[in-house]
C-alpha cells in the first residue's frame, strides 16, 4: 500500500509572511530596475519625444476647445500629457511582460514559482511590482513636463496616483495575459505592432474622441471600446482631481478580468515544455 | 541547523503518530509526456530523510523533467508526487515549504549582490527581513563568502555561484535538497567542495537530498541509488544492491549492464 502518509499538520500562511514576500518582490524589482538605467532613459525618452516635438508640431493644426476635465483653452502639450503617462504604463506592462518570458528562459521565473506562497498571489506580485516601477517612470516625466510648463493643480500629483495604480494593474495583466500565449523573446515585435501601437493611436491619447468622430463614426467606436482610452481618461480626469466614473468603471473591470485571465493562463511548463524542459535536456 | 529556529522543528523532535518512516519525498507511478515524446513512464522511487540518493542517468534521460514536476513547474500528468506526507498538488504550500532546490541552469540575479539574492529569496518564502539577514550573513559564512556579501553575482566564479545557489536552496531550512547536475561545468576543486558540502547537510543536519548526476564518480558506496534511463526506473535501492543485482563489481559497469541492452543507435551520451 501506499507509503505516503500526512504526518505534519499544514499550518498556511499568516498575513505577515504574504506581506513579507510582497514587499520582497517589489524590491527586487525596482533593484533590477535601478540597475537597468538604459530602461530608465529610453522609457522617459519615448514620451518626451512626442511631447517636445510632436505635440510642439502639432500645437497649430490641432485646436482643443473647452472639454472635461479642462476648464480653460488649453495648449495641445496640456493634452497629451495624460496619454503619454499612460503610454508609459502601456510600454512598461508589456515590457514587465517581456520580462517575464525572458525570466522564464532565463530560469529566474523558477526562483519565484518555487516560492510555497500560492501561485496567483506570486503573479499579482509581479503585476503590482511592474506597477511600482512604472509610477516612478510617470512620476520622472510629469516633473519633467512641469518644467515645460504643464502644470496640473497641486493636489492633481497625488489624486492621480490612486488612477495610476488601477491602470497599471490593467496594462501589466494585460500584457502578461499576453505574455503567456507568446512562444519566444522575438515575438515581442510583434506584440509592439499588433498590440501598443493600435491601443495607442485608436485612443484619446492624441486627440479628442469628438474630433475622431467628426472623421469617422467607426474609428469613434473602437476608440470608445478601446480599454486604452478609458485608462488615458481615468488619469487624465483623476490629475485635475476628477473622476470619471464611466473609466473608472471600465478600467476596473477590465483589470478584474486581464488579472484572473492572466493568473489563469499562465502556466510554466507550457512555454517551457515547448523547447521540452529548460536545462539542457533534449 | 545548529541553532533554535522556530521555522522548522526538530526533526527528532516531533512526535511520530505512524510506525512508517515517513519519506522525504514519495515519487509513485509518474508518467509525462511532452506532445509525441514520452520524457517519463510510471517513475516510483522514495528518498529517505538524512540520506544521499543519487539520481544516475544519462543526458536526455527524463532527470530534469522529474525536478520540473516536482518543483511543480509542469503539472503532474498521472502519478503522485509527495514531500514529507505532503501531496504537491493537494497542498502545495505545505509541500514546497521544505523543499529546496538548485536548478541546473543558474538562477541567481547577476546584477544584484550576493545577500540581496538571498533576502529575495527569503521574502519568497515569507522570512521576515531580520531573521533573513541573520541566515543570509550566517550561511555566507558557511560558504566562505562573507567577505563578497556586497558585490555582484556576477563577479563571482562558477563554483561560488553554485555555492551561493546551495546556500540560497538552504535559506528557508528545508528538509530536502534536490540539485540538478550541480556540478556540471566545475572544476575538480569546485566539484569536490560542493560534493563534500552537500554531504555534510545529509549527515550533520539530516536533510534528506536527491542529487541527479550523470557522473558515477560523485556517488558513494553508502548512498540510495535511482538509475533512469529514457524516462524509466531500471533499478534503485542502496548502491551496493545495485551493483550486485546487474552482476557488476562496480556502479560504471553496473550502470552500462543494465542500460546497455537498450541504448539505441545514436542515443545516449
Amino acid at each position: 500500500m501506499s507509503s505516503i502518509t500526512t504526518r505534519d499538520a499544514p499550518r498556511g500562511f499568516s498575513v505577515q509572511e504574504y506581506l513579507t514576500c510582497l514587499t520582497g518582490i517589489v524590491w527586487r524589482e525596482g533593484l533590477r530596475f535601478l540597475h537597468q538605467r538604459e530602461r530608465f532613459v529610453s522609457a522617459l525618452v519615448r514620451p518626451l519625444v512626442w511631447l517636445f516635438i510632436f505635440a510642439a508640431g502639432f500645437r497649430q493644426v490641432l485646436g482643443i476647445s473647452i472639454i472635461p476635465p479642462y476648464e480653460t483653452y488649453i495648449l495641445y502639450e496640456v493634452y497629451i500629457a495624460p496619454g503619454l503617462m499612460a503610454m508609459i504604463q502601456l510600454f512598461n506592462g508589456m515590457q514587465s511582460s517581456l520580462s517575464m518570458v525572458y525570466d522564464r528562459e532565463m530560469g529566474n521565473m523558477r526562483t519565484l514559482l518555487v516560492s510555497p506562497l500560492p501561485r496567483g498571489f506570486l503573479l499579482f506580485c509581479k503585476l503590482l511590482a511592474g506597477t511600482a516601477v512604472s509610477l516612478l517612470q510617470v512620476y520622472a516625466f510629469l516633473l519633467i513636463a512641469w518644467l515645460w510648463d504643464i502644470t496640473p493643480p497641486a493636489p492633481g500629483y497625488l489624486t492621480v496616483l490612486p488612477a495610476l495604480i488601477l491602470s497599471g494593474l490593467m496594462l501589466g495583466s494585460l500584457g502578461m495575459l499576453i505574455s503567456s500565449g507568446i512562444k519566444q523573446l522575438e515575438n515581442f515585435a510583434g506584440v509592439m505592432n499588433f498590440v501598443i501601437f493600435p491601443m495607442f493611436f485608436a485612443s484619446s491619447a492624441l486627440y479628442p474622441l469628438w474630433r475622431v468622430q467628426e472623421g469617422s463614426p467607426y474609428l469613434y467606436y473602437l476608440c470608445e471600446a478601446n480599454p486604452f482610452t478609458h485608462a488615458v481618461e481615468l488619469i487624465r480626469f483623476a490629475l485635475y482631481g476628477q473622476i470619471n466614473w464611466i473609466s473608472l468603471g471600465v478600467v476596473a473591470s477590465c483589470t478584474i478580468v486581464f488579472m484572473v485571465g492572466a493568473i489563469l493562463a499562465y502556466d510554466p511548463s507550457r512555454g517551457l515544455a515547448r523547447r521540452g524542459p529548460a536545462g539542457g535536456e533534449g | 541547523m545548529t541553532s533554535p529556529a522556530p521555522i522548522a522543528e526538530p526533526h527528532d523532535a516531533a512526535p511520530r503518530p505512524d510506525p512508517v518512516v515517513v519519506p522525504a519525498l514519495a515519487i509513485e507511478g509518474v508518467s509525462h509526456a511532452y506532445a509525441p515524446r514520452r520524457a517519463l513512464m510510471d517513475v516510483s522511487f522514495n528518498v529517505r530523510p538524512a540520506s544521499f540518493t543519487a539520481l544516475l542517468g544519462l543526458n536526455g534521460a527524463g532527470k530534469s523533467t522529474l525536478f520540473s514536476l516536482v518543483t511543480r513547474l509542469f503539472g503532474i500528468q498521472s502519478g503522485r508526487i509527495a514531500i514529507f506526507g505532503h501531496d504537491i498538488s493537494k497542498s502545495p504550500g505545505e509541500a514546497l515549504r521544505l523543499l529546496g532546490v538548485v536548478f541546473q541552469p543558474r538562477t541567481l540575479d547577476l546584477d544584484l549582490s550576493l545577500t540581496q539574492n538571498l533576502l529575495y529569496h527569503a521574502a519568497l518564502h515569507g522570512i521576515s527581513r531580520r531573521e533573513a539577514a541573520a541566515r543570509s550573513a550566517e550561511l555566507l559564512g558557511r560558504i566562505g563568502l562573507e567577505e563578497r556579501a556586497g558585490s555582484k553575482v556576477r563577479d563571482l566564479s562558477g563554483g561560488q555561484m553554485r555555492r551561493l545557489e546551495i546556500a540560497r536552496a538552504l535559506l528557508h531550512r528545508p528538509r530536502l535538497l534536490l540539485l540538478d547536475e550541480p556540478t556540471v561545468g566545475l572544476d575538480v576543486k569546485a566539484r569536490a567542495d560542493i560534493i563534500s558540502h552537500v554531504r555534510q547537510l545529509v549527515t550533520e543536519q539530516g536533510i534528506g537530498v536527491l542529487w541527479a548526476t550523470h557522473l558515477f564518480d560523485e556517488i558513494n558506496p553508502a548512498d540510495d541509488l535511482v538509475v533512469l534511463h529514457q524516462g524509466k526506473v531500471l533499478a534503485k535501492g542502496p548502491m551496493n544492491r545495485v551493483i550486485a543485482e546487474a552482476g557488476a563489481q562496480d556502479v560504471n559497469t553496473a550502470f552500462m549492464r543494465l542500460t546497455g541492452a537498450q541504448v539505441m543507435p545514436g542515443g545516449g551520451a
